[in-house]
């Protein structure tokens, strides 16, 4: 396979959730070694969209391809065979509460090898060494803060050395240093072990200054996608109105219901 | 009306099915998680170990009952010396299994399912997928296993303590013979007695375990769905539990 190939091929995707869809054919194409961030507002199925590229959730219809392998057709243990080539970085961490900070990171290095201690010690302090928690390995989940459990979930995700890495709203609920760290790992880790990162977010500012190309998704589709300078200039309304926060356009408001004056002259309750 | 007792008996259908196969896949994992001993060993602490207080008292308190409601009742016919064999056969074949299942899913069954659904709702349990570890085999099976081997062990020391419990108050109080009380015991109590109780604890453990993990695993993952799939546990296990002493008892007879 070329190195110009995309890594994550996604084509006429179509998935619903209880009948209503949530993706409609969707045409994704994630490119290798860059930093990709895919944005959108909230409720529009990003992290849909990353549990189907894990082949956590199957597609209805269409293909997930993953380096070069239909996800949505995988077999339980073909999945297995190529989520060892992917670190997740979950929205809250995900880390196991009953193991230690050494024991979280070592963890898929003990249950998908047979190294022994000495290397399986050398490679855990190396990848907590690199999220700067070295001095915390002896710690419990309990007792770190979000921005530090977010660092150790990113020592254990990236300690099996993957080729892509996946982040799932990695800024939500961050200190503005803790932000800071999180970025510039994201953009090192990137760099440093030739990776492909995939970033769900919705903090346009935060994605804009590491992505390097941006997917705009509302209603299911791409509605935008290019440079995060691109996305700037783009004056379709709904770009706008992400990019530029406002409250009104595309995107109402208001949830959609019955009328407001008959609902509330109404006398029937139900209404 | 008819049409909703129909439906409700098909749920309950699937729901069983679903638990049995849930338990083909707990068994089909089994032989590759007994080589990791030291996972299952802590699963037996937690809920075997970690339930032993709780045990030995009611296993006291049931027996100290029994051997004054037994006393009284023996007493009418003359016949106080049978209070070792009344209590030793209540206690081997029903009590012992019976409560410690009641007390095991109270204890033990609930902090498996709180446990489980928590790690369902903050992400644990995928984060294990995505990092290609099938929690079922990890997390899971360990868990049930622990629960299985833990159960027979809390049932005999229940039934042993009740016995000391029956004698504390039978011999020691109400003053029946001692020598009486344990000789008849052990001239009456055969080893089918025994049997019958260790196969009762042994399919509760796998029923009481199998309902707190299936409950566990599949909880809603929010704070609502893993309180009720606590609750479910302990009122599941409670109802199969005395569902299934009553078959076992009747197919020993």
């Amino acid at each position: 396979m070329n190195n110009d190939s995309p890594i994550v091929a996604i084509r006429n995707l179509n998935y619903a959730v209880g009948g209503r869809p949530i993706f409609s054919g969707l045409d994704l194409a994630i490119p290798r070694g860059k930093i990709t961030a895919v944005m959108g507002p909230s409720g529009t199925g990003k992290t849909t969209l990353l549990r189907l590229i894990t082949g956590q959730l199957k597609a209805d219809s269409g293909s997930v391809e993953v380096a070069g392998e239909d996800i949505s057709r995988a077999r339980r243990d073909e999945l297995y065979v190529l989520r060892r080539r992917m670190g997740m970085l979950f929205q809250n961490g995900a880390l196991l509460t009953d193991l230690s900070v050494f024991e979280n990171v070592a963890f898929p290095l003990r249950e998908h090898t047979d190294l022994p201690e000495r290397l399986v010690r050398e490679l855990v302090l190396t990848k907590l060494q690199a999220v700067g928690l070295r001095g915390a390995a002896q710690l419990m989940p309990s007792e770190l803060s979000g921005g530090m459990g977010r660092r150790v979930a990113l020592a254990r995700a990236i300690v099996m050395d993957p080729e892509i890495l996946i982040y799932d709203e990695p800024f939500v609920g961050l200190d503005p240093i803790s932000l800071g760290v999180i970025l510039r790992l994201i953009r090192r880790l990137n760099d440093v072990l030739h990776v492909t990162s995939i970033v769900v977010s919705h903090d346009v500012k935060e994605i804009s200054s590491v992505a390097d190309q941006v997917f705009l998704l509302s209603g299911g589709k791409v509605v935008a996608s290019g440079t995060p300078a691109d996305l700037r200039a783009n004056p379709a309304p709904e770009v706008k109105q992400f990019v530029g926060g406002l409250a009104e356009g595309p995107v109402p408001f208001h949830f959609p219901g019955p009328d407001y004056f008959t609902e509330l002259l109404s006398e029937d309750p139900e209404l | 009306m008819l049409r909703e007792l129909w439906n409700s008996f098909i749920a309950s259908l699937e729901g069983l099915g679903a638990v049995v196969r849930f338990l083909f896949r707990i068994l089909a994992h089994t032989p590759r998680a007994l080589s990791r001993f030291d996972l299952i060993s802590a699963q037996i602490y937690n809920a075997g170990a970690l339930s032993l207080v709780i045990i030995m008292l009611s296993g006291l308190f049931v027996g100290m009952v029994l051997g004054l409601q037994g006393y009284q009742l023996l007493q009418r016919f003359g016949s106080e010396e049978a209070l070792g064999t009344a209590a030793a056969i209540g206690l081997v074949k029903e009590l012992g299994p019976v409560i410690t299942a009641l007390l095991f899913a109270g204890r033990a069954g609930t902090a498996l399912a709180s446990e489980l659904g928590l790690m369902r709702a903050t992400d644990q349990l995928s984060a294990m997928e995505m990092m290609a570890v099938d929690p079922v085999r990890r997390v899971v099976v360990p868990r049930f296993l622990g629960g299985v081997i833990a159960m027979p062990l809390l049932s005999a020391i229940f039934s042993v303590i009740g016995i000391y419990g029956a004698q504390l108050v039978g011999v020691q109080i109400m003053k029946v013979d001692g020598g009486s009380f344990w000789s008849q015991m052990r001239a009456s109590v055969s080893l089918s007695d025994i049997n019958e109780g260790i196969v009762k604890s042994c399919i509760f453990g796998v029923a009481c375990s199998l309902i707190a993990v299936y409950e566990g695993f599949n909880a809603d993952p929010t704070a609502e769905g893993v309180g009720r799939a606590t609750t479910r546990t302990v009122v599941t296990s409670a109802v199969v539990i005395l569902f299934l002493d009553y078959l076992i008892t009747a197919g020993f007879l």
